[in-house]
C-alpha cells in the first residue's frame, strides 16, 4: 500500500490533496498518516481524493522532524507500505530524508510527475535549468512531490479515521515562539504571484503591486535586491537563494530577470513580464511581455482584471 | 565548540548546463566549480562566527575525488581550520550522508551544519539523512543560530512565517539565507589555506539507493507574445482564454 504523510496543522492545504491524489494514481490502496488536532470530519474528506483510511496521532504536534520520522516509520512498517509520499515542503524536506535512512528506502526528492513506464521519476535539477529521471533501487520507495505538480482529483467519499499513539517518542526541539503574518497567502503555495523589483523605485510604491495581487487573489513576492535593501521582507524574496516557486501565473514588474532570479521562478506555468527596458533578459523567459512604465501599466492591468472579475460574476 | 560543516561543490550559477554520453552525464566541459553557496555563505560563515565568539574548531568535510581539492582550499581560505575529504564519488544524497555521518560519529562534533540544498541537485536531503544516521535532532532551514553553552537557539522558516526553537547539542542544522553574510577570502587566508591539514579518508561501503537514469533540457519556451501597454484587456483575455490561468 501507499502511505501519504499529510500536514494538517493549518487545516488541509492543496498540497495535501495533491499528495493523496498522487498516491491514488500510483495504483494501490492509499492510507494517510497525519498528526495534531485537525477535526476528524476534516481529515475524513481526504477519502474524497482516494484515501481508504486516515491514521492520526493526536499526541504529536509536528514541530520535531525526528519525532515525526519515528511516527511515519512505525505506521509504514506496521502496514507494509511499499511507497511513502510527502509534499516537498518544509516538513517533507525535514522528514523524508530521515525516513530514507531509517527505512533504508531510496528517496526521490522534488518529484514533478508520476513514475514513467520503467518506474523512474522526473525531478528538476540545476535549479530548474534541467530535468532528470531518478530510479529507486530499494524495494521501499519514498517520493516527495513538488507542490503544484499535479491537480487534485476527487475519486471517492469520506473515509474512516483511526487514532494511534505511543510510537513517536518525545520531541528534542522546543518551540519558543511562532510568528505568522495574518491574512497573507503563503508564497510557496500560491497559484498566482505578483512580484516586483528595483524598477518600482521605492518601498512606498508597493501599494499598486498589492492592489494588483488583491484583484487576482495572488501572493506578493520580490527580487533579491529589493529584499536585501529592506524594501520588502526576506520571506518574499524569490530566486536562487530565496524561495523557489512554481505558480500557475507569475507576473514580474520591474525585474530584469537575472539568471539567479529565473532559477527561482522558471517552474511557473505562465510568466508575464512588465519592464521599461525592451532588452531586459526576462522577456526571453516570458510568455507575455509588456514594454512600459510600471506606474502606468500596473493600475491599468488591475482595472482590467477587476472588470474581468466583475463580468464573471 | 567542535563544528563540522558539510561542503558540496556545485557549478558556478552562470554555467551552461548540458549533458553528454546520451544524456546520462553532466557535461563538465568548461564548467567552473564553486563551493555550493548555501554551504559557504550560510553554514561555513556562521560556523566561523561562532568559533570567533566562543572558541572551538571548524572542520569542513566533503565527499569527492582529488579534483575537488580546489573547492576545499577555497573553504579553508575563508577560515575553516581543517578539512576532510572522503575519497569517493558522491553517488547520491544517501551515500554522501552516510559517509559524513560515519566520520562525524567517531569524531565527536557538537554541531553539524549543512546548506539548505545544493544548487545542482536541489534535493535538501543530506542534512536530514546525517541527523537520522547519527540519531540526532535536525533543525532544517534555519535562518538564525545562536549558541549558549550546550543550548542552540534557532530561527527557522515555517509555512507562512518564522519560528524560534531551542535544542541541545549535539544537533544537525541546515542553513538558509539570513544566517550569515558571504565572506570574501583575503590573501592571508588564501596563503594559509595551502598548508592547513587536509585529511583523505577511505569511504565505507554504502548501497546506492537511487540513481539518475538520464537528464533532459526543459522544452524550449515559445516566443514571448508582446502586448501593448494600452491594451491590458487583451492581456486579461489571453490569460483567461489562451493560458487558462485566471
Amino acid at each position: 500500500m501507499v502511505l501519504v504523510y499529510v500536514n494538517s496543522a493549518n487545516g488541509l492545504s492543496k498540497a495535501a490533496f495533491e499528495t493523496v491524489t498522487y498516491g491514488k494514481k500510483l495504483g494501490d490502496q492509499v492510507v494517510v498518516i497525519t498528526n495534531g488536532s485537525a477535526s476528524s470530519d476534516l481529515l475524513s474528506t481526504l477519502g474524497e481524493y482516494g484515501a481508504s483510511k486516515v491514521i492520526v496521532d493526536r499526541s504529536v504536534d509536528g514541530e520535531d522532524a525526528q519525532q515525526l520520522t519515528r511516527l511515519v516509520a512505525s505506521v509504514a512498517q506496521g502496514n507494509g507500505a511499499s511507497t511513502i509520499v510527502f509534499s516537498h515542503d518544509l516538513i517533507g524536506k525535514a522528514v523524508a530524508p530521515r525516513l530514507s535512512v531509517r527505512l533504508n528506502a531510496g528517496l526521490v526528492s522534488g518529484a514533478v510527475a508520476l513514475p514513467e513506464g520503467d518506474g523512474s521519476i522526473k525531478v528538476n535539477v540545476f535549479s530548474g535549468k534541467a530535468m532528470g529521471l531518478v530510479k529507486v533501487n530499494s524495494s521501499t520507495k519514498i517520493i516527495s512531490l513538488l507542490p503544484n505538480s499535479i491537480q487534485p482529483e476527487k475519486s471517492g467519499s469520506a473515509c474512516a479515521i483511526e487514532e494511534t499513539s505511543g510510537n513517536a517518542g518525545s520531541a528534542a526541539i522546543k518551540v519558543i515562539s511562532t510568528k505568522k503574518p495574518e491574512g497573507e497567502i503563503p508564497l510557496p503555495e500560491a497559484e498566482l504571484v505578483v512580484s516586483a523589483g528595483r524598477g518600482l523605485k521605492g518601498p512606498e510604491n508597493w501599494g499598486m503591486i498589492e492592489d494588483l495581487a488583491k484583484s487576482l487573489g495572488a501572493a506578493t513576492a520580490c527580487s533579491r535586491p529589493v529584499a536585501d535593501i529592506g524594501w520588502r521582507p526576506h520571506h518574499e524574496h524569490v530566486g536562487q537563494t530565496g524561495v523557489a516557486i512554481r505558480p500557475n501565473l507569475y507576473i514580474a514588474v520591474g525585474i530584469s530577470g537575472a539568471i539567479q532570479h529565473l532559477a527561482g521562478v522558471n517552474g511557473s506555468k505562465v510568466i508575464v513580464v512588465v519592464n521599461t527596458d525592451a532588452e531586459a533578459p526576462f522577456f526571453k523567459a516570458a510568455d507575455y511581455g509588456i514594454i512600459g512604465d510600471a506606474f502606468e501599466v500596473v493600475p491599468k492591468l488591475t482595472a482590467a482584471i477587476n472588470k474581468f472579475k466583475a463580468s464573471q460574476n | 565548540m567542535k563544528i563540522l560543516v558539510c561542503i558540496s561543490k556545485s557549478p558556478d550559477t552562470t554555467s551552461k548546463i548540458a549533458f553528454t554520453d546520451g544524456n546520462t552525464k553532466f557535461d563538465e566541459n568548461g564548467v567552473q566549480y564553486i563551493v555550493n553557496p548555501y554551504d559557504e555563505w550560510y553554514a561555513l560563515v556562521r560556523a566561523l562566527e561562532i568559533k570567533e565568539a566562543g572558541g572551538g574548531q571548524v572542520t569542513i568535510i566533503t565527499v569527492g575525488n582529488a579534483a575537488d581539492e580546489a573547492v576545499i582550499r577555497k573553504a579553508l581560505a575563508i577560515g575553516a581550520d581543517e578539512a576532510v575529504r572522503i575519497d569517493a564519488d558522491p553517488k547520491d544524497a544517501h551515500y554522501t550522508a552516510m559517509q559524513i555521518a560515519n566520520y562525524a560519529k567517531s569524531n565527536g562534533f557538537d554541531l553539524v551544519l549543512t546548506g539548505k540544498e545544493t544548487i545542482n541537485y536541489n534535493g535538501s536531503q543530506v542534512g536530514g539523512m546525517i541527523a537520522e544516521a547519527m540519531d540526532l535532532p535536525f533543525v532544517s532551514l534555519a535562518t538564525k543560530l545562536d549558541v549558549n553553552g550546550s543550548t542552540l537557539t534557532l530561527e527557522r522558516e515555517i509555512v507562512g512565517g518564522v519560528q524560534v526553537v531551542e535544542v541541545s547539542t549535539p544537533a544537525v542544522v541546515s542553513c538558509a539565507k539570513g544566517m550569515a553574510e558571504q565572506r570574501i577570502p583575503n590573501m592571508r587566508g588564501i596563503m594559509a589555506a595551502r598548508t592547513k591539514p587536509l585529511q583523505v579518508v577511505a569511504p565505507v561501503a554504502v548501497e546506492e539507493l537511487t540513481s539518475f537514469v538520464s537528464y533532459a533540457m526543459p522544452n524550449a519556451k515559445s516566443a514571448v507574445k508582446m502586448i501593448s501597454p494600452d491594451n491590458m484587456d487583451e492581456l486579461v483575455t489571453l490569460l483567461h482564454n489562451e493560458a487558462k490561468v485566471i
